[in-house]
């Protein structure tokens, strides 16, 4: 008896140690992806530079500097002035702020709430399955900007948190087909059942023995999900409907800019570069995390 | 097969009912209301707001308005515009053309260059084509659209003064082939440049695919030419998978592309749903909305449907 519950014992040990390599395997993978290595370190420096405006930059983001509107880019203003004279690269970096909190906290909630759904349609099934799906069906039928405008009508313009909410409850969409389809294939297999036969009970199955599984593909679409986000926070915001002036965003600091194009196309292309190079930075990391998480969908190198 | 697809459109009715609810209750939700205009109106009193919520329904209970709603609406009474005070159903009449007229060029152009280029980024892979290609995509599909329109004006229509700003033809002018044409580049050129990016990442990822199939060297082994070996045995087959993407591309012909009729003026379905939207405009938005959304559902069925067809491997249960 006590020889067999020692050999448990190093078996699972072992296994965690194998649980552990293959998370440094994907690592390493990541690490060799250098698009996504370069997507970090750009994505990093874009958050600190932001997080730091008030010491990087000496001007304020909000005051209208009436003697210095317009202003080319220059060396005192990097990326010139805007209709209000004041800097815009101080107003790039505190929007920063607004614009990637706002990606990365909307893509929280869209994963807690798609998880969520995902493991209560996926492992118990039947009819709770096939309402929450259909429910799922019906809000897919609808185009995400279309309820987006009409959010942004119902209050007035967004505030960050409410922008936050509408978004994330807007995006949970595939999250939670994802995680359901992982418990539907998972619950019936044998390791699942082992456990519920050694007297687990339905969250400890969820939790550390299913939910495990769908841990990759969420990661993957949650990263991708925060650039889709930071486009549809600005999109918004550039239509007037998201974060509302004096704090800027990069969306809405572009909001004027259609007026001012003729004279002064700086104040239209700085903002719109900082959101696609955040994008694109944020889109490497998840076409990295992808090969490095899922080594099935790495294309074969002939 | 002809049963599965009448058992999933019967399938569908459900699923456009709920989304007919959830359209009403959407728009139901909205503040102001379509008398919010008259609001600061000293000439308008209390009787005259009692009497045209009267007229207008607005006194019933919800249930009672939405059953209302949707039974005009099965018999094509989409009611009027609040704003302009036009039949619903003769403002999307007049602004759909301009939308599919905007979004099928679009599409006619992004699988004329996406087909060629993702078969040959495949055929040649990790060649120069490729890479460029692959990280031209990859920017573009990093790009916000409006963004993209912003640039593509001030560059071509404010810089070089190539190309109008906006609008469908020269004001005052009479019609012009030449000048449609003009007025078609930029907005084709701004949602084009986007959407290519992911059609051209799934036919490479296709093909790619295909590519290593061992019919494909059976195909070689007979002798037949390389051309023919891409063209008819790999592309065919690639292809499958791309034609349910497109096939669920087809609302967006109908829908049109906010953003950029926004940016461009183009008096299309996108500019419909948001001058309504912030007009607080109900019919109008919600005969958008229900054509939009059922336009998804059938999309949806249509791209299940053809994939089976096309792919003879997968059984209907």
């Amino acid at each position: 008896m006590a020889t067999t519950s020692v050999t448990v014992t190093a078996t699972a040990q072992d296994l965690r140690g194998v649980a552990r390599s293959q998370w440094l395997m994907a690592f390493e993978r990541f690490r060799a992806h250098r698009p996504a290595v370069l997507g970090v370190l750009v994505l990093s420096l874009l958050a600190i530079a932001c997080a730091a405006a008030s010491l990087i930059s000496p001007y304020d983001p909000d005051k209208t500097q009436l003697l210095s509107l317009y202003e080319a880019p220059s060396l005192r203003h990097p990326f010139g002035t805007d209709d209000l004279g004041r800097d815009l690269a101080t107003r790039i970096l505190y929007g920063g702020r607004v614009s990637l909190t706002i990606g990365l906290l909307a893509v929280t909630v869209a994963i807690t709430v798609g998880t969520l759904v995902g493991v209560l349609a996926g492992y118990y099934g039947g009819f709770l399955d096939s309402l929450l799906m259909r429910f799922v069906d019906a809000m897919y039928s609808f185009p995400r900007l279309f309820l987006l405008i009409l959010f942004g009508v119902f209050f007035k313009g967004m505030t960050v948190g409410v922008i936050i909410l509408v978004l994330g409850l807007l995006s949970w969409l595939t999250t939670s087909r994802l995680v359901r389809a992982t418990f539907l294939s998972l619950k019936q297999r044998e390791f699942v059942e082992a456990a519920r036969g050694v007297g687990a009970r339905d969250r400890r199955i969820i939790f550390r023995h299913i939910l495990p599984n769908s841990l990759a593909p969420i990661i993957v679409a949650g990263t991708l999900g925060v650039g889709a986000a930071i486009i549809a926070e600005s999109t918004l915001s550039f239509l007037g409907l998201g974060i509302q002036p004096p704090t800027s965003s990069w969306g809405n600091m572009l909001n004027h800019a259609t007026t001012d194009m003729d004279k002064a196309p700086w104040i239209a292309f700085f903002p719109g570069f900082f959101i696609f190079l955040a994008v694109m930075s944020i889109n490497f990391i998840g076409d990295g995390l992808r090969d490095a998480l899922d080594p099935r969908h790495v294309v074969r190198k002939t | 097969m002809g049963r599965y697809v009448v058992r999933r459109l019967l399938q569908a009715v459900p699923l456009l009912l709920a989304i007919s609810v959830a359209a009403f209750a959407i728009i139901k939700a909205q503040p102001g209301g379509p008398l919010a205009a008259y609001e600061g109106n000293p000439d308008f009193t209390e009787a005259d707001r009692v009497r045209l919520e009267h007229a207008f329904g607005l006194d019933q209970p919800l249930p009672l308005q939405y059953l209302n709603w949707l039974g005009s609406f099965l018999r094509l009474d989409w009611g009027y515009s609040f704003a302009s005070h036009q039949p619903v159903l003769m403002l999307i009449g007049e602004r759909l053309p301009n939308t599919l007229y905007l979004m099928g060029t679009v599409f006619v152009v992004v699988l004329l260059v996406a087909i060629p280029v993702g078969v040959l980024t495949a055929v040649k892979q990790y060649s120069w084509f490729d890479h460029i290609v692959t990280g031209t995509i990859f920017t573009f599909l990093s790009t916000p659209t409006f963004w993209l329109g912003l640039l593509l004006i001030i560059v071509f229509g404010l810089q070089l003064r190539w190309l109008p700003l906006g609008g469908m033809q020269t004001l005052g002018a009479s019609f012009d082939v030449g000048d449609r044409l003009r007025h078609l580049i930029l907005p084709v050129a701004t949602i084009a440049l986007v959407q290519m990016g992911s059609h051209v990442r799934f036919l490479r990822a296709s093909m790619l695919e295909t590519i290593g199939q061992d019919y494909m060297r059976t195909a070689r082994a007979k002798g037949l030419a390389e051309r023919i070996v891409i063209m008819r045995h790999a592309l065919k087959n690639a292809a499958i998978p791309l034609v349910t993407i497109i096939a669920l591309d087809m609302p967006e012909l109908f829908v049109g592309a906010l953003v950029t009729e926004q940016i461009f003026g183009w008096p299309g379905m996108g500019r419909l749903f948001w001058d309504a939207a912030t007009r607080s405009d109900y019919p109008v938005l919600q005969g958008i909305l229900a054509v939009s959304s059922s336009l998804i559902v059938l999309a949806n069925l249509f791209a299940d449907v053809m994939y089976g067809w096309l792919d003879p491997r997968i059984r209907f249960s």
